[in-house]
């Protein structure tokens, strides 16, 4: 009793205490100790770049230290989420909704904001210079400047209204370009990945007609097996996107007002009217400002299994950063929103004095594609390996399936694509870890659904159809919070 | 399709416009009888005023409630200034007999005087066409919402989260539209609490449904009632629209229209009927705040079995019931499937969610109000049931009727009522709910402290972005935790399940289950292999 009142005194009444919650309790914990450091002693951190991965560096270094900790960035006064950009186009949100801090965050927990371009590196001074003039010296250079959209050299690439989506200028840019149908009467979109369908989306809540241009002969089948990337196509055009498989861009036409008019499609030289031009054919790392130094780039800043770079005392993180060779089965160049996070709370052990390697555990990621919601757990290739057997699960309706990837021979399970069904991670984490077989993991996959309550489960007519097509005879047991919380 | 759309539009603003216009057109004359009746009726002493109402109301036709009730309210005050008078003047002659005399002729409810005399003095062309009326306003009303709703099960296309356009519009994004609902709802919440006596004209149109019910006429707050359950009915078709690709929405929905319309407006008008005390079964004490009111138990202990049992199983309610169902399901059991404030938040407040503050200080505000709000409902009732013991009439001087009247006024009218509900379009909808509701405060200790209900985070999988925040109506900011891979147990929590709907990558799904690992800070995410052993070594040596 007397610890409950002691809880409900500190952590819930009063309000001192609850600034830890919102922000961050180990953070907060720190400030008192940095406000008595003498700050200028500190080892001075510059981070380039204030997306997740800067962000979160800046955030665990505070946790960890006190040293100085300055973020630069070009973009934006404070950290947003890229990945609501769209909602924001359509409505759903507001910019500032897209800040994961107030604005107060920054200065309390003594993290400097500066909004400058870096244009130049002097890593033998360890100095940085600005566009706009002006420089600043750093004791640990962090580069963290993320992607920028591909550009494949078509001809009209540059003219206005065209543009990729990847920045906040670029939302600002797409707002100004596309604000209603009548502006723009037609966008074409060229590259079918997950900005491309984002694109799509963003504009459809506008009314505005979209032609989809994708190089691939189906939506995304460099990633997804056929079955999923057929449902996506069809889902696409449910959404009265006008989905052009197996089509390139020739050119980009132009107006008299250096405005684009039209586009080419190589194939057919059929031309399009448009207003706006999405280039989304991915993103490459943004990373031209050190092409003059020493520092080793290849695609990405080449960094090793501590992030550190060959230069000493800089180090990348997150898109921008590329190893010599992929961990595993991953690329060496991966950009994800939680590798970037990651990354940098690797980086943040290794800056405070604990090196440690950078090891992303086992693959997962998630996207939505319109209404369809997607997660994946450990790998399942477009294209079948050898070794690999494969099971496929899909409903009626179109909007939901399960694609399982296991060992021919061992039955060991390698991964799993679920679309319109979540599911647990954690779960999927331990039987990666643990090696399960596909047997075990149908026959407890009810453990493993992560949909709210209340919804229709599939897990007998999944196992039905796998004992049909496999002569086993499993039975899927019931959910157990026992197992789930092991 | 749209065109169907904005013709239900412009029907239910003519309904809207003649349900108000009411108030306008509503004609009253009371004749030298009915006033004659009244007075003897009320046991009206002040021959002051019943010569007043006879000279200055009697047989005079009034066009609008507003100048009959004026009137009425004039002709009072001036017999009650007369006695104040004669009250002073004994008091300065400290002549205490004769003072003490004059109160008997004073009317203290002045409104509800004025309120019961205008009821009996309708006349013209509303009263002759109770029905017609109820159809051009209610029932113009109900099918111009819902040819307004309808056609959204085509024009939100294929079913999904359907969000888009809420922060372009002006209704739903704190525009001109939204400040005029805002004044509109207000307005309503202000004649209803303090000027009843000016709305009669709207009882007449339900006195049909309430005689058929409960056999007698519409009282302001049957013309509530009522009013609260065709709302949430029409509102929730629209709720079943845009989230009909989501269960619990849908079960949920169902759920809190079922518990408005049967328990909160049927079974009291029922019971009322059979002459029981009419009684709202899932209303809890501290949110039914005068539950333990002198006249409630005096009602309820002369009521004989009925009454019994109703005070029982309103302390069993409050002390068993809902605690034990907070510990299985959360509070959300009762805030977002079972209450009635809930109901109307989650039905006609679904399209202002988004405005609650997910601000630090709002947080803080929160806290502070909602406990005291907690602690002054407790208070009061000690101090009344002190009273209601003893026979004292205050309690460590505190006087029962100042904080029950204190009570009823700040938190009962103002709070829940023209601020909770009025506010909806700019401060969201859930504004009585987290910074008011007593009952919320209590369970939501419970919640915080003892509960299997949590919203649980999917691993690594939070991007961000925010959706989940944006759409809490309670404030809470979901994404803080869920970018750092831990579950929400927060005591302001409803369990509306709209945080979970509108994530895009599937992260968050509420869910009871094992108090252990319930609440689980993360040093890092899943999905990063950190040498545990080392981290924890490390972590000892910065603190």
């Amino acid at each position: 009793m007397n610890s409950f009142f002691k809880i409900f005194i500190n952590k819930y009444l009063f309000v001192r205490k609850l600034k830890l919650i919102t922000t961050d309790r180990d953070t907060n914990r720190k400030l008192t100790i940095v406000n008595k450091a003498s700050i200028n002693m500190e080892e001075h951190i510059v981070i380039i770049g204030n997306g997740v991965s800067g962000v979160t560096l800046a955030r665990h270094i505070r946790k960890l230290s006190d040293k100085r900790i300055t973020i630069i960035s070009a973009e934006s006064e404070f950290f947003f989420s890229r990945t609501a950009l769209m909602y924001v186009y359509m409505g759903h949100m507001e910019f500032e909704h897209t800040q994961p801090y107030e604005d107060w965050f920054w200065k309390k927990n003594k993290i400097s904001l500066k909004q400058a371009y870096v244009e130049r590196v002097e890593t033998d001074k360890k100095t940085l210079h600005f566009a706009q003039g002006g420089t600043m010296n750093y004791d640990k250079l962090v580069i963290a400047t993320g992607s920028k959209p591909n550009k494949f050299g078509w001809p009209g690439q540059d003219l206005d209204g065209v543009q990729g989506l990847y920045s906040k200028q670029d939302l600002e840019m797409l707002q100004t370009n596309a604000p209603n149908n009548k502006v723009c009467k037609r966008a074409v979109i060229v590259g079918g990945g997950l900005i491309g369908i984002e694109m799509a989306e963003m504009l459809r809540s506008r009314d505005i007609p979209v032609t989809f241009l994708v190089r691939e002969k189906s939506f995304w089948s460099g990633v997804l097996p056929a079955e999923e990337s057929e449902m996506i196509n069809k889902h696409i055009l449910e959404h009265h996107i006008d989905l052009r498989l197996g089509f390139n861009l020739k050119e980009i036409k132009s107006d008299n007002n250096n405005r684009v008019k039209s586009i080419v499609i190589a194939e057919t030289g059929e031309e399009i009217e448009c207003d706006v031009v999405g280039l989304t054919a991915g993103v490459s790392p943004n990373i031209d400002f050190i092409k003059e130094t020493t520092i080793e780039t290849g695609r990405g800043v080449k960094v090793d299994r501590y992030l550190k770079t060959n230069v000493k005392d800089v180090y990348a993180i997150g898109d921008c950063a590329e190893q010599h060779e992929g961990i595993d089965e991953r690329r060496p160049i991966e950009a994800v929103w939680y590798t970037g996070r990651m990354m940098a709370e690797t980086l943040a052990r290794t800056i405070c004095g604990t090196p440690t390697k950078y090891s992303p555990g086992h693959w997962f990621n998630s996207a939505k594609f319109l209404d369809i919601e997607y997660q994946t757990y450990g790998w399942v290739w477009a294209q079948p390996k050898e070794n690999e057997a494969r099971f496929y699960w899909g409903h009626p309706d179109n909007k939901k399936c399960i694609h399982i990837n296991y060992d021919k021979n061992t039955k060991k399970f390698i991964g799993i694509n679920t679309f319109g069904i979540r599911m647990r991670h954690e779960i999927f984490d331990r039987w990666l870890t643990e090696e399960q077989s596909v047997e075990h993991v149908l026959k407890h996959l009810k453990d493993a659904n992560f949909d709210p309550e209340f919804y229709s489960t599939y897990e007998s007519e999944i196992l039905n159809k796998f004992n049909k097509e496999n002569n086993t005879n499993i039975k899927p047991l019931r959910k157990s919070w026992k197992r789930i919380f092991a | 399709m749209k065109a169907i759309k904005y013709t239900g539009l412009a029907i239910f603003i003519a309904a809207l416009g003649f349900f108000t216009s009411l108030l306008f057109i509503g004609e009253f004359n009371s004749s030298s009888d009915t006033i004659n009746q009244f007075i003897k009726d009320k046991q009206v002493k002040s021959d002051i005023l019943k010569e007043n109402l006879l000279e200055n109301v009697a047989n005079k036709t009034f066009t609008t409630g507003f100048s009959f009730s004026s009137a009425v309210r004039k002709v009072i005050k001036k017999s009650n200034n007369h006695y104040d008078a004669l009250i002073a003047k004994y008091d300065k002659e400290k002549n205490w007999d004769k003072k003490g005399e004059q109160f008997q002729y004073k009317i203290s409810n002045i409104r509800g005087f004025t309120y019961d005399l205008a009821k009996k003095s309708g006349t013209g062309w509303l009263i002759n066409n109770k029905g017609l009326a109820w159809w051009l306003s209610f029932g113009l009303g109900i099918f111009g919402a819902l040819l307004f709703i309808l056609p959204n099960y085509i024009l939100l296309g294929k079913p999904g989260i359907k969000n888009d356009h809420i922060f372009l519009e002006s209704a739903t994004n704190r525009g001109w539209i939204a400040w005029l609902v805002l004044v509109y709802l207000v307005g309503f919440y202000l004649m209803l609490y303090f000027a009843a006596d000016f709305v009669v004209a709207w009882t007449y149109v339900l006195d049909p449904i309430s005689e058929a019910l409960n056999g007698g006429p519409a009282s302001q707050w049957f013309v509530y009632g009522f009013l609260y359950c065709v709302i949430m009915l029409v509102m929730a078709t629209r709720m079943y629209i845009k989230y009909r690709h989501n269960k619990y929405q849908v079960i949920r929905t169902t759920s809190v229209l079922f518990f408005q319309i049967v328990f909160a407006f049927l079974i009291p008008e029922i019971m009322a009927s059979l002459n029981m005390p009419g009684y709202d079964f899932k209303n809890a004490f501290p949110l039914d705040y005068d539950f333990f009111f002198e006249w409630n138990l005096d009602k309820l202990t002369s009521s004989g079995g009925i009454g019994i049992f109703i005070l029982v199983w309103g302390i069993l309610l409050t002390l068993v019931i809902v605690p034990v169902m907070v510990y299985f399901f959360g509070k959300r059991w009762y805030c977002s499937w079972v209450c009635g404030c809930g109901g109307l938040a989650e039905t006609l407040g679904d399209p202002y969610r988004q405005h609650s503050s997910k601000s630090l200080f709002s947080w803080k505000l929160e806290r502070w109000l909602i406990h005291s709000v907690l602690v002054f409902s407790l208070v009061m009732t000690v101090v009344t049931l002190y009273a209601y013991f003893t026979g004292a009439d205050s309690l460590l001087g505190i006087k029962a009727q100042w904080i029950k009247d204190m009570y009823s006024f700040l938190i009962g009218a103002w709070f829940a009522g023209v601020i909770g509900t009025g506010f909806y379009p700019i401060f969201g909808n859930r504004v009585w709910c987290r910074f008011g509701c007593p009952l919320a405060a209590y369970m939501g200790l419970v919640q915080r402290f003892k509960s299997r209900f949590r919203i649980t985070t999917n691993g690594g999988q939070c991007i961000s972005c925010g959706n989940c925040s944006t759409y809490c109506e309670q404030g809470i900011d979901v994404r803080s935790y869920a970018q750092k891979g831990e579950n929400i147990v927060r005591a302001s929590c409803v369990g509306c399940g709209v945080c979970s709907a509108v994530c895009p990558r599937g992260v968050l799904k509420l869910e009871n289950g094992p108090e252990e690992g319930r609440i689980n800070p993360t040093e890092v995410l899943l999905g990063n292999d950190v040498d545990l052993i080392e981290l924890a070594k490390q972590n000892k040596k910065a603190s």
